[in-house]
């Protein structure tokens, strides 16, 4: 039998002071923040003081927390703009290299073209349980940089819509585009490379330009 | 359409966001060309792996200073 308690029971519990029913609340969702944060900002410590400050202020700012969105989206709201916050401070550190500094800033970037196209030899619910898949899926993610690593997160693991990921992140929504497009074609090359049937490689058609 | 098109339109394909005129030429051209065929189903697959990917645990002492702390705080911020 199911009988876990929903979690807008648990905030209507927590609003009146039980503390346990908070403690069981956070208990649910403290991965989901931990886990973004380090994504985000590919840092532990930093992972651990922003999920720290999410929680810290769901303590404070619960009273006011109107159950318009689910639990889990007003958290989630919070944790990423803790951690974006951040990523904007390291921003403004002089720690830019000559070859970032360089590089070309312009959104009109090119598209990079799929180079290894196989089918994959297994599906996503059998890989997502191995160990293997899990590291897999953080190097091929700390691969991207930091202009398509929190869009790529904010719209296809937190399911934020274009609008809401480029609000977030103070960008255009042409812009989200633009970047949510590239990430998902370099985690495409970097998995299929791992997670492909090399005996059914496709090769791509020639461009003709 | 050409594979270069088809890889531009492919966000707003994959996303279910694509004009129903232009949804029917993307899908015209992907019947003939396998190659695309295969990328959008690896995006798709990459897509889903992520989302349904298990969050991390905390580490077990940290786990258990954030909860002093929480606990510390709801009680400074829950005095009669």
């Amino acid at each position: 039998m199911h009988t876990e308690i929903a979690d807008a029971e648990l905030v209507r519990r927590a609003k009146s002071g039980d503390l346990d029913a908070f403690e069981e609340l956070i208990g649910r969702h403290e991965r989901r923040v931990y886990s973004l944060a380090r994504r985000i900002l590919r840092h532990e410590h930093d992972a651990e003081d922003v999920t720290q400050q999410t929680l810290l202020s769901v303590v404070e700012h619960l009273p006011e927390f109107r159950e318009e969105a689910s639990f889990s989206t007003w958290l989630m709201r919070i944790a990423t703009h803790a951690a974006l916050k951040v990523l904007r401070k390291r921003k403004g550190l002089p720690t830019v290299s000559l070859e970032q500094a360089t590089e070309p800033t312009d959104d009109a970037e090119t598209v990079p073209h799929p180079e290894f196209i196989a089918d994959w030899r297994e599906n996503p619910v059998a890989l997502v349980e191995r160990a293997e898949t899990r590291r897999l899926l953080d190097e091929a993610l700390n691969e991207l940089d930091e202009k398509h690593r929190p869009v790529f997160l904010l719209r296809d693991v937190e399911g934020l819509s274009v609008k809401e990921t480029a609000e977030a992140l103070d960008l255009s929504e042409t812009n989200v585009k633009v970047r949510l497009l590239r990430a998902r074609l370099q985690l495409r090359e970097r998995l299929t490379r791992a997670f492909g049937d090399e005996t059914k490689r496709l090769q791509p058609h020639a461009h003709e330009e | 359409m050409k594979c270069d098109q088809l890889l531009a339109m492919l966000n707003d394909y994959v996303d279910g966001d694509i004009d129903p005129a232009i949804c029917e030429e993307f899908e015209k051209h992907l019947s003939g060309c396998n190659p695309c065929q295969v990328v959008v189903d690896n995006i798709r697959k990459t897509i889903t792996l992520y989302k349904d990917s298990q969050p991390v645990a905390l580490p077990l002492e940290f786990h258990e200073r954030l909860h002093r702390a929480l606990r510390r705080r709801w009680k400074e911020t829950h005095k009669a």
